[in-house]
């Protein structure tokens, strides 16, 4: 390979990276803290492209103008689920995977009957249609800014996490619920806002990759196992760690299907993946948040 | 000549068993027997698209199409007089329930034809039914071609039909050099196979061929690999919604078609509305139909099908075989005496049939039960709509096994050469 060629994969990597981490922080931030492993995550994923979608459509707002909306739709259908559904279940967090499990499957009928089962078509905003020369390569707008926001984005959760009281609160009943609440911390609002948090970022990843991806009911399927992946081999409890596996996944996939193709490269990183977790199963970054 | 006594035999032995069976059983029972395909002025068929599951949408308009040229039929007086009556069934996109449901019609319901499948996977799944119930299919699909049954109708167009044009007037308009892309499964193989061998024949070279899962939809490094490679076309193979990905990234990043144009098989006005007429502007697509087609059988399907369906509803290349193989049928029984209409008669009675359809004059090849089609190639305008730039001059011969010149398709069966 020679070096623009390097330098091209390492951008791609970083790019895939991005888009992984904005898939994977909302699942990371409500494994991580409630325990509650969300197979619904990925239909969050799927309305928020589909929010997207009904805003553009409906309202002729273009994406810019409508990933606040999309954050607020997507977290408080995840607050009310939450309300409804998952609180009832942080005891048995095995019976969490079916009833989520059970979530998506209603939500991918919900659209399929209200929207229509056809692909659907997010326009890309036009002023990121084209490409610009990034460190000597060429590369799409688009991607660039979804490299930036999702940076932004996990800064931001960092900050909430690590910043503010919320933070605090949230840590402190992550570690030990009963002595938490004994200090007065009111866990069932902290618990319901951060499922509505990580529902907002899964959303607003939806929306974000529609215009590069195809939109459709089952959509979400696929980035759920790409979520999982990442969190797990990170390590569950770790921001950081979240961050470093999105990379170290972005650049091996780019390289490898830049060396043979995207079939060998599935494949190849599923394996690294599993014999990552055989040595370390507790992640590459092990927790700092629970004790 | 063993085969026909056999034949002999086993029609003897039906024979003796339904005269067995009169004297045996109350009368209500011979229903079943012999007479019973072309009963009360009925005629049974069974339709077989999906209607729910993951190829539901497109299958949906398959069975659109199916049940509106019954009506027609219908209302135009029918075959002779009699009725097509269709027995709809959902087989949900799963090759195991395509199965079951085709032994469902083929048995209980008796139909003598059944019309259906979108995808391989199902047609490979109903194919031992079909032949063991010595009953007929009717497969609208364009497909890879490689297969030689007895008991199947293909109206969709193979290989050659799609590629004997296209690949040396795209060669001719933009260069010898090619990267094939396909999604990971049989159709593409096979299609990639027959376009190396057209490919060699013409002194190009294929500077790469790969494939991706079904239902990718990250083509990052793919982009990367036609910037560094830079063939001058992309022969695209990619199903499903993978071909919305690949051509929206291939626009973000920058590429452009004018220099390294996309050549499909398989992208339709479906697809193009999904990805949006700016990502699908200058591409091309080999078919033998497209909905802006200029011809008044197209122009008065077209017309039917969204009056009969809703006014935003498209046509495309596997609706429109889906519609005129239901008029080949019609053709096929109205040759035949009342009591003679069973599937292997019809079989017989459907080669060598002609027809216009949307397309253009089609007819069944008597040696392999495929279609002599019109195949057109067309460039994606950004409107969403083709522009059809060429046609080919005469019906193309279908040719089944055109990749393997040492197996031939015909009459018999498959006979190697």
């Amino acid at each position: 390979m020679d070096p623009t060629a390097i330098m091209s994969q390492l951008i791609t990597g970083l790019s895939i990276a991005s888009i992984l981490l904005l898939v994977a922080l909302g699942l990371a931030i409500i494994y991580g803290s409630t325990g509650v492993i969300n197979l619904a995550h990925g239909e969050f994923v799927m309305l928020g492209a589909y929010s997207a979608w009904a805003l553009q459509t409906f309202f002729s707002l273009n994406l810019f103008q409508s990933l606040f909306f999309i954050f607020v739709l997507t977290a408080l259908l995840g607050w009310i689920i939450e309300r409804v559904v998952i609180r009832h279940l942080y005891a048995r967090p095995l019976d969490t995977i079916l009833a989520t499990w059970g979530i998506g499957v209603i939500s991918i009928q919900a659209i399929r009957l209200s929207a229509g089962g056809e692909l659907r078509y997010v326009e890309m905003p036009s002023q990121l249609a084209s490409s610009v020369s990034f460190l000597g390569v060429d590369v799409s707008a688009f991607r660039i800014f979804i490299l930036i926001f999702s940076a932004a984005l996990f800064i931001l959760t960092w900050y909430l996490m690590f910043k503010t009281s919320f933070g605090v609160k949230l840590r402190a009943i992550t570690q030990n619920p009963e002595v938490a609440s004994s200090f007065g911390i009111n866990s069932d609002r902290i618990f319901g806002l951060t499922f509505a948090y990580g529902a907002g970022l899964a959303g607003l990843a939806g929306a974000l990759i529609s215009p590069l991806k195809s939109v459709y009911p089952e959509m979400g399927t696929p980035y759920v196992i790409d979520a999982f992946f990442v969190v797990v081999l990170g390590g569950v409890e770790s921001l950081m760690g979240t961050v470093f596996s999105a990379i170290i996944l972005g650049e091996l996939t780019s390289f490898i299907s830049f060396q043979s193709n995207d079939t060998i490269a599935k494949a190849l990183v599923l394996l690294a993946i599993v014999i990552l977790i055989r040595f370390r199963p507790q992640g590459l970054f092990s927790s700092k948040v629970r004790g | 000549m063993d085969k026909k006594r056999r034949s002999f035999l086993k029609k003897s032995a039906v024979g003796a068993s339904a005269v067995a069976a009169t004297s045996m059983f109350p009368s209500i029972w011979i229903k079943n027997s012999s007479l019973a395909y072309a009963a009360k002025g009925e005629v049974k068929v069974g339709v077989l698209f999906s209607l729910t599951g993951t190829t539901g949408i497109i299958e949906e308009s398959l069975n659109k199409a199916t049940i509106m040229a019954i009506e027609e039929i219908n209302d135009s007086g029918g075959i002779n007089g009699m009725k097509i009556v269709p027995v709809v069934e959902d087989p949900a996109s799963d090759p195991a329930t395509f199965a079951a449901k085709a032994r469902k019609l083929v048995l209980n319901d008796k139909c003598v034809s059944v019309f259906g499948s979108y995808t391989s996977a199902s047609r490979k799944a109903v194919l031992p039914v079909f032949e063991k119930r010595e009953n007929l299919y009717w497969y609208p699909t364009l497909y890879e071609g490689r297969e030689c049954s007895k008991n199947v109708i293909y109206t969709g167009a193979v290989p050659n039909q799609q590629q004997d044009e296209f690949v040396p007037w795209l060669v001719e308009k933009f260069g010898k050099r090619w990267y094939l892309i396909g999604s990971n499964y049989i159709y593409p193989k096979e299609e990639n196979n027959y376009c190396k061998k057209l490919l060699e024949g013409l002194g190009c070279e294929v500077v790469a061929e790969e494939y991706v899962p079904l239902g990718h939809s990250e083509f990052a490094s793919v982009v990367n690999k036609f910037k560094s490679l830079k063939p001058n076309v992309i022969f695209s193979t990619v199903v499903g919604d993978s071909v919305v990905a690949l051509h929206r990234q291939y626009r973000a990043g920058g590429l452009d078609p004018e220099t390294m144009p996309m050549a499909s098989l398989t992208t339709s006005e479906n697809e193009v509305a999904a990805m949006g007429g700016d990502a699908a502007a200058g591409h091309f697509t080999s078919a033998p139909y497209f909905m802006v087609w200029d011809s008044p059988e197209n122009q008065k399907f077209v017309e039917a099908y969204r009056k009969r369906w809703g006014e935003d509803k498209v046509t495309h290349f596997v609706s429109e075989p889906s519609y005129f193989q239901v008029y080949m049928f019609k053709q096929a029984v109205e040759k035949l005496d009342p009591s003679d209409i069973a599937p292997d008669t019809i079989r017989e009675a459907t080669k060598g049939v002609e027809m216009v359809a949307p397309q253009g004059p089609v007819k069944i090849d008597p040696a392999t039960l495929h279609t002599y089609l019109w195949p057109k190639i067309g460039v994606c305008k950004s409107d969403g709509q083709f522009e059809i730039l060429q046609q080919s001059s005469e019906w193309l011969e279908p040719v089944p096994y055109k990749a393997y010149p040492n197996q031939q398709c015909t009459e018999e069966g498959l006979k190697e050469v």
